[in-house]
């Protein structure tokens, strides 16, 4: 067998691992699906009036709107849960066994990306199925629903790829652990909730130029409007900027921990 | 002459022994803050973050017709000091179960204080402990240009960021104490930020969607909302007041009664 084919088993092996990780363990799933949900509904309830005030963009609801804003809460809290997870690991020796293993390193991160992007798959399902059970509609049709999907998946590998360089930096769930509410901040400084034009300053000028507000804005247009070639190509030149990022991290924090230990 | 001189434990009166136990429990969770003061910090941040968040968001809802203050981050800060207060009193239950888990409960349930003062103890220290997210949430409020709500505002809002610790405790405690895991942990989280959020705490119930307006005209913790923020959107009222003070009543009767229900089914 090809280094590349073993390489690529491996990855499926620990992804899905990952993934049934995340399932067995609530304190993992309840931020991807419970929290975000939640809050989707208060929102959607309690802010929906919003959609009233002069310069929002027409939408058929606050709940279209808000789709995007709550895929990718849910999308990046998996990347946190995935960082989590992978540090657990570390604390526990299950990555210093995989270290002595004759498998490509790479294989190692690119697992525990592969359960992530999982996750933000399964995130951006979930909150499409929520908005049409509650009669959001799609304006993309299937291709914007897909493009929708990818563009989350995609964020999801981007942002599981810095919680993984942190957790392989400082082997500590804790400290990983310690970055859900940065989560947060990155969210509410950004156009997730909110039309960006409608913010309050400071955060509406920190949201133009935070790079997950493209994101947003890439995953939010094919669902309110239609697919538009500017707002996919700004969301997917983030994303790849982020996963450059996230990898780039990612490679140098392996390189650390196999010198040190 | 044997039978006058009774040993002095027993002369104590049991109302004594209960408050020092008490005490106690609520100076055992004082010095785990002051041992680990960075266990307070999730704590504080996320309804800072909730705050200047929601705020910064949301801030342009106050342009609305039908949107009576003309301050959002007054408007919002008493939410957020109750979403502290939920969150402080929820970790009280994880605590309880983390101390179940290491076997620190068998041993408070072995001892001869009563059940109630053993709740009593952890839920008054979730109160107490409820002063600083409510503090440092006000304090930044207030910098960013939060209105002062008087002093009979600010004690109405204390009163009720300590009575939602004290609810959340009692939760946190009953989830704690029936599964006896930290991993209730995110429904003892999620419970009490429902609870808080499926309430005008937004904006005005007239403004709310009709099925959250449905759900907030029925959520007792409406009633908690308006009696803590009345002082910072306008004058404090016996009328806006009276109506919060019965609803922590009866959500600390029904939720310490079925807390109290599993520390004795614990024990059995």
């Amino acid at each position: 067998m090809s280094e590349l084919a073993t390489g690529a088993r491996v990855v499926g092996a620990l992804g899905a691992r990952s993934i049934r990780q995340t399932f067995r363990r609530p304190q993992l799933m309840a931020p991807i699906v419970v929290f975000p949900t939640l809050l989707l509904a208060i929102q959607t309830g309690g802010a929906g009036a919003g959609i009233e005030l002069p310069g929002f963009p027409p939408v058929q609801s606050f709940l279209q709107f808000m789709l995007a804003g709550s895929m990718m809460q849910s999308m990046m809290l998996a990347g946190n849960s995935g960082g989590i997870a992978f540090a657990v690991d570390i604390e526990m020796g299950f990555t210093d066994r995989l270290f002595a293993s004759p498998i490509p390193r790479f294989a190692i991160v690119l697992g525990r990306l592969a359960g992530t992007a999982a996750l933000g798959l399964f995130a951006s399902l979930w909150f499409l199925a929520i908005g049409l059970l509650f009669g959001a509609h799609i304006e993309g049709g299937v291709p914007g629903a897909l493009l929708a999907i990818a563009l989350i998946t995609a964020s999801a590998i981007a942002v599981g790829g810095i919680g993984a360089a942190i957790a392989l930096r400082t082997g500590s769930a804790s400290v990983v652990q310690g970055l859900f509410p940065l989560v947060l901040v990155v969210l509410f400084l950004s156009s997730a909730f909110f039309p960006q034009e409608l913010m309050v300053e400071p955060a509406k000028t920190i949201a133009e130029y935070n790079p997950f507000s493209f994101i947003v804005e890439g995953v939010r247009e094919p669902i309110i409007s239609g697919i538009e070639a500017k707002q996919t190509l700004e969301a997917i030149a983030a994303i790849a900027g982020i996963i450059l990022l996230g990898l780039g991290l990612s490679a140098r924090a392996l390189r650390h921990r196999l010198r040190t230990g | 002459m044997e039978a006058t001189t009774a040993p002095k434990t027993l002369q104590t009166p049991a109302w004594r022994t209960n408050l020092a136990t008490i005490a106690a429990l609520v100076a055992r969770a004082k010095n785990e803050l002051l041992r680990v003061p960075g266990a307070a910090i999730p704590g504080v941040l996320a309804p800072t973050i909730f705050f200047l968040g929601l705020n910064g968001v949301f801030g342009s809802l106050i342009h609305l017709p039908g949107f009576d203050t003309g301050s959002y981050e007054s408007f919002i800060v008493p939410v957020s000091m109750l979403q502290g207060a939920g969150f402080t009193g929820a970790a009280a239950g994880v605590n309880l179960a983390r101390d179940y888990e290491q076997g620190w409960v068998d041993r408070l349930l072995v001892s001869p204080a009563p059940r109630w003062v053993l709740l009593g103890g952890n839920v008054l220290a979730a109160s107490a402990r409820a002063f600083i997210p409510a503090t440092f949430v006000l304090a930044i409020g207030f910098l960013i240009g939060v209105q002062w709500p008087g002093v009979d505002g600010l004690v109405v809002c204390y009163l009720m960021v300590a009575a939602m610790a004290a609810i959340a405790a009692c939760w946190g405690s009953m989830l704690a104490l029936h599964y006896k895991s930290q991993s209730a942990a995110p429904l003892m989280q999620a419970g009490m930020m429902g609870l808080v959020l499926l309430t005008p705490a937004y904006a005005p119930l007239e403004l709310l969607q009709p099925w959250l307006e449905k759900v907030a005209r029925v959520n007792p913790v409406t009633h908690v909302v308006e009696a803590a923020r009345q002082g910072f959107v306008g004058g404090v009222t016996w009328s806006d007041t009276w109506p919060g003070l019965l609803a922590v009543a009866g959500l600390l009767a029904v939720l310490g009664a079925l807390a109290l229900r599993e520390m004795r089914r614990t024990n059995a």
